[in-house]
């Protein structure tokens, strides 16, 4: 087995095939049983049953920490940005409207912010997460970057651009080789993204 | 581009450094080792504090007897001194009708009294005249009859023994001695 720091996390979109295993999955941990911390989003759902996983990217510059009025939200050395800390979270919903990704959601039970932490447990002891060890066709894989590269035929990038902010995560998303930065044009007051393929466009689809 | 957008573009950059640089964050830092570090001086302040409220609280501990006054044992008639020969024994309570004892004569005349309660899991002890003891029937404990230390069976603790007092033939019962 590779050391816990040479495993990556990939995201390939275009792997996922909608079972929500990985949801079920992360559903089991007993940090937070029942609740799923992996989002399953499904892109233009009128004309197409494409979907997407989403767990949190684990940004290097984590807006969501940045926002939180409690500092509730803490990044480990290893890059993972936990979930909400108990004793501080005061359930603001800050980091819930900041994420550009969208993966903080606050729970109203608990009145607290969840959030994936890519199964702190398990990847910081070299095993893999709950959803990645479960996903069938390998949209979710937790391995060394060497193996992906020799056996996808896209590339693994982590690199977005929202509007006129860089993010750089520690989570890759495998996409066609010529990309280079995932931009992500915001729709706003109505104007609509002018890339068939825009990723906000594609979104607001559902 | 023109030059102007640019350097709107620059203030608006060192504008937003400023911001991701301001001197709140360092208090409140993302990252996890930053926010868990203790430094010399809150270490130092928390072992000043500590020791002062141990400190503190063990002088009011200590205070407390010479502030509150203990309540005072009731003098209680227990029995005749000649109704108790050598190696008998007799019941009675004390302090309240609640806590039974027992009297006991040793083989040297003297009499001592002890709470008839077992340390180990509260049975009634009794005496034994052949061992000079007194013996816990439900475990087989046994304490000495002279101080009414443990000797054997499980209890660990001796029995709390009654302070007596002989005036003429009369025996009084006059406080506990845990």
């Amino acid at each position: 087995m590779n050391g816990a720091d040479q495993l990556e996390f990939f995201i390939d979109h275009s792997r996922c095939i909608g079972c929500r295993a990985c949801m079920q999955a992360c559903e089991e941990c007993d940090t937070h049983r029942g609740v799923s911390m992996i989002h399953l989003e499904t892109i233009s759902r009128a004309d197409s049953v494409q979907t997407a996983p989403q767990v949190c990217m684990h940004c290097e510059d984590p807006i969501c920490a940045q926002v939180c009025p409690a500092d509730a939200i803490k990044k480990t050395a290893d890059g993972i940005v936990q979930s909400s800390l108990k004793p501080r979270c005061i359930g603001c919903s800050n980091c819930v409207l900041a994420c550009p990704f969208g993966v903080p959601k606050y729970k109203a039970e608990i009145n607290q912010m969840m959030k994936c932490d890519m199964c702190y447990d398990r990847t910081s002891i070299g095993k893999r997460p709950m959803c990645a060890t479960v996903c069938p066709s390998g949209a979710l894989a937790f391995t060394t970057r060497e193996n992906i590269e020799r056996t996808r035929q896209g590339m693994a990038i982590r690199d977005w651009q929202f509007g006129g902010e860089t993010v750089r995560t520690k989570i890759n998303v495998l996409v066609p080789r010529h990309v280079q930065k995932i931009d992500v044009a915001f729709e706003q007051g109505g104007a609509t993204g002018t890339d068939e393929y825009d990723v906000a466009t594609l979104l607001l689809g559902d | 581009m023109t030059d102007e957008t640019n350097d709107k573009d620059g203030k608006k950059d060192d504008a937003l450094r400023g911001k991701k640089n301001a001197r709140w964050r360092e208090d409140f830092p993302v990252e996890w080792e930053r926010d868990n570090y203790v430094t010399r001086r809150e270490m130092v302040k928390f072992l000043a504090l500590g020791s002062f409220t141990i400190a503190g609280a063990n002088a009011v501990v200590a205070a407390i007897p010479h502030v509150v006054k203990a309540s005072e044992s009731p003098r209680t008639k227990v029995a005749l001194a000649s109704s108790i020969p050598v190696g008998g024994s007799k019941l009675f309570a004390y302090p309240t009708e609640e806590d039974p004892c027992i009297l006991i004569r040793q083989p040297n005349g003297d009499l001592v009294a002890y709470s008839q309660v077992c340390t180990h899991l509260s049975c009634a002890v009794v005496h034994s005249e052949k061992e000079n003891a007194l013996f816990c029937p439900c475990h087989h404990g046994y304490f000495t009859a002279g101080e009414g230390r443990p000797y054997a069976g499980p209890p660990s603790r001796p029995l709390p023994r009654i302070k007596l007092e002989q005036q003429g033939n009369e025996i009084f019962a006059i406080g506990v001695e845990v």
